[in-house]
């Protein structure tokens, strides 16, 4: 019989502390098996955020730390700089990059740093409880926005791809998601591409932003929380390649 | 023969720590401490090293955390405001383990305070400073020799112990120059680290995090880290004393004020006046046992800080009720003259001598 899929080594074979319809395992997946298929495993470094991917090192078997919450990209620059010659990448939630972190990743994007990040956009804090996040959409509820976010009293979704690409230190930003199976093989895509360039020692930092579900605190089972993503994160967070230097 | 230089006091660590072996440098601006970054920039690059202006020390802390967790010596320097964002970055790294150097050129505070040379970080240095249950070493120069050896035997420190080292200084010590020698210090022997992030090659993973959630592994931790400051107070407390044996009153003082209150002693001899002077190095782990010996005869002890009072707390739990401890300090940014510190210990003393007479 043909074996048509199998667990990617760089991915360990445990149950993970994910709630069900969760997209964290997904990008997981997808990570590992970028690094796998590159042949980078032995020479990778990640960062694991504060938020709900924290453990991600039990779940990905790289060399890994764990960082105070949204200061990812300053960690990744220390590490990148002595270690020139090996592939760093962060992986980093909404409201660590684009709230406690935003002068992180905004700073190591515009000095170039020769980066890989992995954003997973869910529109909440997961970790803590579904409070809102820069990126929560107008009116949606959340536990620190209880009749829904207003713009009177919170502003407007923050779109931190679409300023990253504005720095010329961003060389490839991509917002993918994972609601269905065409997104989630996009993602794998990008993902690679992100990895490729660092690789590849292009001068500047490469991002992917990936739309993830989070069914708990959007209180939606795990299939309208993907529909959701379709129908109504993308309005406000289009997908697609927002930036790309190498074509 | 020894080769003899003119430097400032942040010019002076600098160029030890690039001796001692330093293999990164991050840091952002902030007065009385610019010398060290405009010297980084200069130099670090000449070694083939790395030189990093972030963005801030909220940055600044976690590149060091990320050269330390790669393995290598990473060092930053700031001032007080600066030092004060670090302290997250601090506390996860000594939760880590991770060896580093923190310059710390004091300045005066609370708030945005002035840029004039001040101690009044010493609770900050020496409690931990961030939040949990943790230490630094801490080292005090006195003079800008000792801003240079005292920050080459920081990275050594850090290095053996893999704890986060301060080098805790002030306005003056930094801008001031003094001729002074680097001969003496050679590039320190680093110990293996097995457990730096280099990429599992060969290996198994290697994890460097500080949520531990499992049963008890925090406490677990917990304890093996007292146990290393234990290790560290019974092998690294270093001080200096200078004509203590027969003294009635004895001046504990450290960093600039150490300059000043020995200057003081020696005018308050030459009155007949029996004063003694106890100059901690290492402000953590703090030299008790020989303030606590000292304090076996009957005397005066008298704390002379620029801060409204810090280090006083640590000579009295060290002299406990064995003598009376007294304190004289400026503070804001004002630095106490020999006089004023001389005045000082005769008001003090006159009394006494009258009351033995
Ligand atoms: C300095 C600091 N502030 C706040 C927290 C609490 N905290 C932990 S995770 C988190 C939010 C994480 O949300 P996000 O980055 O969106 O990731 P998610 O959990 O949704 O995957 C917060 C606020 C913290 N650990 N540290």
């Amino acid at each position: 019989m043909q074996k048509v899929f199998e667990r990617t080594p760089s991915i360990k074979e445990c149950h993970t502390h994910y709630c069900p319809g969760c997209g964290h395992g997904i990008v997981h997946r997808l990570v590992a098996e970028t690094i796998d298929e590159l042949g980078i495993h032995d020479r990778t470094i990640g960062i694991a955020p504060v938020g709900c991917a924290v453990l991600a090192y039990n779940y990905m078997d790289v060399d890994m730390v764990e960082v105070p919450h949204g200061r990812a990209p300053a960690v990744a620059t220390g590490i990148k700089r002595v270690l020139p010659g090996n592939i760093v990448f962060s992986y980093q939630g909404d409201g660590d990059l684009a709230s406690i972190g935003a002068a992180e990743i905004l700073h190591a994007t515009h000095r170039a740093e020769n980066l890989t990040v992995i954003f997973v956009n869910n529109a909440v804090y997961g970790m803590t409880g579904g409070q809102m996040a820069p990126t929560t959409l107008n009116d949606q509820v959340t536990s620190t926005s209880p009749q829904g976010r207003t713009v009177k009293h919170d502003g407007y979704p923050l779109q931190v791809s679409e300023i990253l690409a504005v720095l010329p230190g961003s060389i490839y930003i991509e917002r993918c998601s994972v609601y269905n199976p065409a997104q989630v093989r996009k993602t794998k895509k990008a993902i690679q591409k992100a990895f490729q360039l660092q690789i590849d020692g292009a001068e500047g930092l490469s991002l992917v932003e990936v739309l993830s579900p989070c069914p708990t605190y959007w209180r939606k089972s795990p299939v309208q929380a993907m529909k959701w993503i379709e129908q109504e994160m993308t309005k406000v967070f289009p997908l697609g390649c927002i930036k790309d230097t190498t074509l | 023969m020894s080769e003899k230089i003119l430097m400032c006091g942040n010019e002076a660590l600098s160029e030890a720590a690039i001796i001692a072996g330093v293999d990164a440098y991050f840091g952002y601006p902030i007065t009385p401490q610019n010398e060290v970054p405009a010297y980084m920039a200069r130099r670090m690059p000449q070694e083939g090293r790395v030189f990093l202006q972030s963005e801030s020390e909220l940055a600044a802390i976690n590149m060091v955390f990320g050269a330390a967790a790669a393995g290598k010596l990473a060092m930053t320097s700031s001032s007080s405001p600066g030092i004060s964002l670090m302290q997250e970055g601090i506390s996860y790294m000594c939760a880590a383990q991770m060896p580093a150097v923190v310059v710390n050129v004091m300045r005066g505070g609370p708030g945005l305070g002035n840029i004039s040379p001040s101690q009044g970080d010493y609770f900050q240095a020496t409690r931990g400073g961030g939040h949990g249950d943790y230490r630094t070493i801490v080292l005090a120069p006195g003079s800008v020799q000792e801003m240079a050896d005292l920050t080459h035997k920081a990275f050594e420190l850090a290095d053996l112990y893999r704890i986060v080292v301060m080098v805790l200084a002030d306005g003056l010590l930094g801008q001031m120059m003094e001729p002074i020698t680097l001969d003496h210090l050679k590039p320190i022997k680093t110990k293996a680290k097995p457990w730096a992030l280099t990429g599992a090659k060969g290996r198994k993973q290697n994890i460097i995090k500080t949520l531990l959630l499992q049963g008890n592994e925090l406490e677990v931790l917990n304890l093996k880290l007292q146990e290393v400051y234990r290790q560290i107070g019974d092998e690294q407390t270093r001080y200096d004393t200078y004509q203590v044996e027969d003294a009635d009153i004895i001046l504990v003082a450290y960093g600039i004020t150490s300059k000043i209150t020995r200057a003081a002693v020696s005018k308050a001899r030459q009155k007949g006046i029996k004063a003694g002077w106890v100059r901690p190095i290492t402000l953590w782990p703090f030299p008790s046992k020989v303030l606590t010996e000292l304090a076996k005869e009957p005397r005066i002890f008298l704390a002379v800080e620029m801060s409204n009072g810090q280090m006083v707390e640590d000579v009295r739990l060290a002299v406990g009720g064995g003598g009376p401890v007294l304190f004289y300090g400026r503070a804001g940014g004002a630095v106490p003259t020999v006089d004023e510190v001389l005045e000082h210990i005769e008001k003090i003393m006159l009394p006494e001598v009258m009351k033995k007479a």
